[in-house]
C-alpha cells in the first residue's frame, strides 16, 4: 500500500480546522498477515519457478518442484481465504477501478514526485488507495494473479488430464500462459516494492504494512465515532 | 564363432561331489559311464540348484516363473525318460507321451516359425527373413544360425522349419543347462559323439540325465540363445546377457538372485508355449484397459486379469506396476506418475545398459573383413580383451555401462528388407522406429542403437545376404572373399545381385528393457530436464528446465529488467533532486 499525503500537503491540512489527522489502524491484523506471507510465498515462487524454468540455478530441478509445489499450494490457500475476507469484510470496494484522478496520479509519480509536488490523492477511511493503485492492484487481481493459479493448477494437474486429445499441446499452452504470468508478475513486484520507497520516508509504507497504522485525516464525525464505536482503532493519541 | 564356446568357471568340486552322490542315489547308475561325469565337468558348469541330479535339489531354488513352483511331478522318477536316447527327437517323443498338445503348441509360436507378420506394416518379419546389422541373415548360413532353433534340423531357411512334433526340442527350454547343450554348427541338435571343437574334444551330453532335469525354464535356458544373439555374449541386446545368470540387486532388481530371483517368464509369461513380449510389436504403451474396456482394478489384479483372459497378456512393467507406479500420497510420486504418459518406465529406470561386466557390441563395420596376414586370418584385441578387428568380421568397437539413446516409439518398426530400396548417402535404418509426440501411442523409449557397415548392392541400391558360414568354397569365414560370399547368397535364394558391392552405414534399435536398477539409481530428474540432457534430441513436447519460449522469454527479461531500470532511474532522479521541495 503506497499512498499518503506528501509532507507538504499535511502541512497545508493541519491548517484546515475541520480535519484532524490520527493514526488509525488501517490494516487489520489478517490484511497484514495475509499481505506479508503473500510477498514471502511470491518470492519463493518466482525464485523457485525460474529456477526450474532453467533461468537460475540455486537449487537442483526436483528441489526447485517441491518447493515451488508446497509454495503454491500454500499461496492457492491463502488466495481462498483471502477472497472470503475481502468479500465477507467488505474490503473489495477499496479494489474497485476509480477513473478520476488517475492522470493526476500518473503525473505525479511520473515527475511531480521528483520536482516535489504534493501528491494529488489522500488516504482516507473508506479509500485506502489511489487510483493508480487501485488499477494496479486490479490488474494484479484479474489479470496476473488468475492467469498463474489457473494455468498453475491446470499444471499442477495435468495427470488428471494427460490422455485428453491434443494434451501436449495444451499442456505447453498452460506451461506458456504461466511463464508469461509469471514474467508479468515480477515485473509487477519491482514497481510496487519501489513504490513503497516513495513514502513520507523510504521506509514509511513498510513500517505501516507492519505496524498497521497510518496517520491519516478524520472528520471530527468519524473521528469521533471511532472514539465510540472502534476504540482499538485508533492509536492513543499521537499527536 | 569362437567367442560362443561357453569361459564357464571352473568346476566346482563340491558341486562334483554332490553330483556323483545324486547320481548314485538315483536308480540308473547302469547308465552313467565315466565319459558322462567327463562331460560335466568339461563343460565347466555346476548343475542348477533345482537340479535332480544334485544332492541339495530342492524346489525351492527355482526361479519364480509365470507358473508357481510346487509342482506334483518329479521327472526323474518317470521310467520313460531313464533310457539310453540315441537323439534330442527321440527325447521329444517321450515327452510327448504324456505332454500331447506341446509340440503343436510350440510349433505356432515365433520360436518355431521365425516368421511374423506385422499387420501395421504389412511386412513379413521375423529371422527367416529380415537383415539384421549383425551376422545379417541366416539363409545360406542355417546349421550354424539355426542352433539356436527351438527345434532339430532346420537345415534350409527356403522351406518352413520341419513339421514333424518330435523335431521340437523341449530340452533346450526345460533341462538343466549343465546338462544339455545345443552344438553351435548342427542345426539345433547337440552332440551325439564327442567331436573335436576348438582344439578339444567336447563330450555329447547324457541325454536321459538332461531329460531327467526338466523343469519351467530358467534364466540359463532362455539365455543359452538370448544372451549370445550376434555371435558371443552380451553383443547383440545389450540387457540380455550372462551377468543376469546370478545378477544382484544393483544389476536387475527383478532377477536378483538374493531376491525375487524371477525367472524370464515371470513377466513373459503366457500359455500354450506362446509369450507376449516380442520386438517386432512392442507394446510402447501397454494399456491397464480390460477387453471389456474397464479399469483392470489394481496393479495386481491385472496379471489375473491376463490368465482369466480378460486382457491380452503382456510383457510391461505395467502388468504389475500399474501406469502409475509410484505412490500416489506423495508429491513427488504424483509428478513422476505425471511422467508415464510420455515416459517409458525403462527409460528412467534402466539408467545404463550392459552393466553386469559383460560389454555389449557398439559397432561392426563388416567393409573391412577379408584382411589377411601372411594369408592368414588374424585377430585384434583391444585394451579391453575384445576383438576390435576379426579377418572373419571386420572392425568392431565394444562398450560396457553404455548410456541408451532415446526415441519416441508406438512399438511399430519398419524393416528395410531385401527388397527395399536404400538411400547409400544416408545411414539406412534396419528398422525405423514408429511414432511421434503426438500420435498418442507412443512414449519416450530407450534403445541400444547398433551402428554397423553391411554389404549393399551398389547398382540397385538394395541390402544384400552374405553367406559366412560353411566349409564350402564360398563362405567369408572361410574364404575371405566377399566377391563369392555375397554372389553365393543372392543365389541361394533365388534374388538378382548386380555384382556391385559396396557398403552402406546402417542403424539398429534395440528396445531396452532388462537391467531394471534399484529405484536409487534411476535417472536423476536433472539428468533430462536441463539443457544439454538426456533427451536434448526428442522433439515435439515441452519440457520444463530443458526448454523455453524463445521470445517470451525474451520478452519477459527485457520487461523485468527495463522496469528494473526504470525504477533505478527514477530513484536517481529522486535523490538528485531530493531539495527542491524545501525551496518550493
Ligand atoms: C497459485 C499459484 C501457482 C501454482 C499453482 C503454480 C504451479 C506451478 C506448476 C505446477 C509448475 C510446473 C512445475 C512443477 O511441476 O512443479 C509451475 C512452474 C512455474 N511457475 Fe508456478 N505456480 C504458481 C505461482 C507461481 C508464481 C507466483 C510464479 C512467479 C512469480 C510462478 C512461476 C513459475 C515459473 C517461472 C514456472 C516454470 C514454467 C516452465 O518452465 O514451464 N508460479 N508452477
Amino acid at each position: 500500500m503506497t499512498d499518503i499525503p506528501s509532507s507538504a500537503q499535511s502541512e497545508e491540512l493541519a491548517n484546515k480546522p475541520d480535519v484532524k489527522k490520527r493514526a488509525v489502524k488501517i490494516y487489520t491484523r489478517y490484511e497484514r498477515f495475509w499481505h506479508w506471507s503473500q510477498a514471502l510465498l511470491i518470492f519463493i515462487l518466482a525464485f523457485s519457478g525460474f529456477n526450474l524454468h532453467g533461468s537460475l540455478t540455486l537449487v537442483p530441478f526436483p528441489l526447485a518442484v517441491m518447493v515451488h509445489t508446497y509454495a503454491a499450494i500454500l499461496l492457492l490457500l491463502l488466495w481462498l481465504f483471502t477472497t472470503f475476507w475481502n468479500f465477507t469484510t467488505g474490503q473489495w470496494r477499496h479494489y474497485l477501478p476509480q477513473n478520476k484522478g488517475l492522470f493526476a496520479v500518473i503525473k505525479f509519480y511520473a515527475y511531480g514526485i521528483i520536482t516535489g509536488a504534493p501528491h494529488p490523492y489522500s488516504k482516507s477511511l473508506n479509500r485506502k488507495q489511489n487510483a493508480l493503485q487501485s488499477l494496479a492492484y486490479l490488474t494484479f487481481m484479474v489479470i496476473i494473479g488468475p492467469a498463474l493459479w489457473l494455468s498453475g493448477i491446470a499444471y499442477l494437474l495435468y495427470g488428471l488430464w494427460e490422455n485428453i486429445q491434443n494434451g501436449q499441446q495444451i499442456f505447453t499452452l498452460v506451461a506458456f500462459v504461466h511463464t508469461a504470468a509469471a514474467f508479468a508478475m515480477i515485473t509487477f513486484v519491482v514497481i510496487h516494492v519501489y513504490m513503497t520507497t516513495t513514502g513520507k520516508t523510504v521506509f514509511h509504507y513498510i513500517k505501516t504494512m507492519i505496524t498497521g497504522y497510518e496517520k491519516i485525516e478524520l472528520t471530527p464525525a468519524e473521528e469521533a465515532y471511532l472514539e465510540e464505536q472502534q476504540p482499538g482503532m485508533l492509536k492513543k493519541d499521537t499527536q | 564363432m569362437a567367442n560362443f564356446a561357453s569361459k564357464g568357471r571352473r568346476p566346482h568340486i563340491k558341486a562334483l561331489r554332490g553330483l556323483v552322490m545324486a547320481v548314485s542315489a538315483l536308480s540308473f547308475v547302469s547308465l552313467l559311464s565315466l565319459s558322462n561325469i567327463e562331460a560335466l565337468a568339461a563343460s565347466g558348469q555346476e548343475t542348477l540348484p533345482h537340479s535332480p541330479v544334485n544332492a541339495d535339489a530342492k524346489a525351492s531354488a527355482l526361479q519364480l516363473s509365470g507358473k508357481p513352483a510346487g509342482g506334483t511331478a518329479d521327472h526323474s522318477k518317470f521310467e520313460i525318460l531313464q533310457q539310453d536316447f540315441k537323439s534330442g527327437p527321440e527325447v521329444t517323443k517321450a515327452c510327448l507321451s504324456c505332454h500331447t498338445e506341446a509340440a503343436d503348441q510350440v510349433q505356432h509360436t515365433l520360436h518355431w516359425k521365425w516368421e511374423t507378420k506385422n499387420e501395421a506394416t504389412g511386412q513379413t518379419l521375423g529371422k527367416r527373413t529380415v537383415i539384421n546389422s549383425f551376422c545379417g541373415n541366416v539363409a545360406s548360413n542355417e546349421p550354424r544360425c539355426t542352433s539356436c532353433h527351438a527345434g532339430y534340423g532346420w537345415e534350409d531357411m527356403r522351406q518352413p522349419p520341419p513339421s514333424d512334433p518330435e523335431a521340437v526340442d523341449c530340452l533346450v527350454c526345460h533341462a538343466d543347462t549343465a546338462l544339455y547343450k545345443k552344438f553351435p554348427t548342427k542345426a539345433g541338435h547337440p552332440l551325439y559323439e564327442p567331436t573335436p571343437w576348438n582344439g578339444k574334444i567336447v563330450q555329447p551330453p547324457n541325454l536321459s540325465m538332461a531329460a531327467q532335469s526338466v523343469t519351467n525354464p530358467q534364466r540359463e535356458n532362455c539365455g543359452s540363445c538370448h544372451y549370445y544373439g550376434g555371435g558371443g555374449d552380451g553383443v547383440k541386446h545389450g540387457d540380455l546377457d550372462s551377468s543376469l545368470n546370478h545378477p544382484d540387486a544393483a544389476l536387475d532388481v527383478h532377477m536378483n538372485a538374493d531376491g525375487l530371483n524371477m525367472a524370464c517368464t515371470a513377466c513373459h509369461s503366457g500359455s500354450g508355449h506362446q509369450w507376449p513380449g516380442s520386438r517386432y510389436s512392442t507394446e510402447a504403451k501397454p494399456t491397464t484397459i480390460t477387453n471389456d474396456g474397464e479399469e483392470t482394478k489394481t496393479a495386481k489384479i491385472r496379471s489375473l486379469d491376463q490368465h482369466a483372459g480378460l486382457m491380452e497378456p503382456s510383457a510391461s512393467c505395467e502388468s504389475c506396476h500399474s501406469a502409475r507406479p509410484h505412490d500416489g500420497n506423495d508429491i513427488m510420486g504424483i509428478k513422476l506418475n505425471d511422467h508415464t504418459d510420455t515416459v517409458a518406465c525403462q527409460t528412467c529406470h534402466v539408467p545404463e545398459f550392459a552393466r553386469g561386466g559383460v560389454a555389449t557390441k557398439t559397432l561392426w563395420d563388416w567393409s573391412t573383413a577379408g584382411k589377411l596376414k601372411d594369408g592368414k586370418p588374424y585377430k585384434v584385441m583391444d585394451e579391453h580383451g575384445h576383438p576390435s578387428y576379426m579377418s572373419e568380421k571386420g572392425d568392431f568397437e565394444y562398450a560396457e555401462n553404455v548410456q541408451p539413446f532415446y526415441s519416441w516409439f508406438n512399438g511399430e518398426t519398419t524393416w528395410t528388407l531385401l527388397d527395399d530400396t536404400i538411400d547409400p548417402t544416408k545411414v539406412v535404418e534396419i528398422n525405423a522406429l514408429g511414432g511421434s509426440a503426438t500420435d498418442g501411442k507412443s512414449r519416450i523409449w530407450p534403445f541400444k542403437r547398433m551402428h554397423s557397415r553391411q554389404p549393399y548392392d551398389k547398382a540397385n541400391n538394395q541390402l544384400v545376404y552374405n553367406h559366412v558360414f560353411g566349409k564350402d568354397d564360398t563362405a567369408l569365414w572361410t574364404n575371405f572373399d566377399w566377391d563369392k560370399s555375397v554372389p553365393a547368397a543372392m543365389e541361394f535364394i533365388g534374388k538378382d545381385f548386380s555384382g556391385e558391392l559396396g557398403f552402406v552405414d546402417t542403424y539398429m534399435y534395440w528396445p531396452i528393457t532388462h537391467m531394471v536398477a534399484p529405484k536409487e539409481q534411476a535417472v536423476r530428474c536433472t539428468e533430462c530436464h536441463a539443457k544439454e540432457g538426456r533427451l536434448d534430441g526428442i522433439t515435439g513436447i515441452y519440457m520444463p528446465g530443458r526448454d523455453n519460449f524463445k521470445w517470451l522469454d525474451w520478452i519477459g527479461y527485457a520487461a523485468f529488467g527495463l522496469t528494473l531500470l526504470g525504477v533505478l532511474i527514477h530513484a536517481l532522479l529522486r535523490i538528485i533532486f531530493r531539495n527542491r521541495k524545501t525551496q518550493a
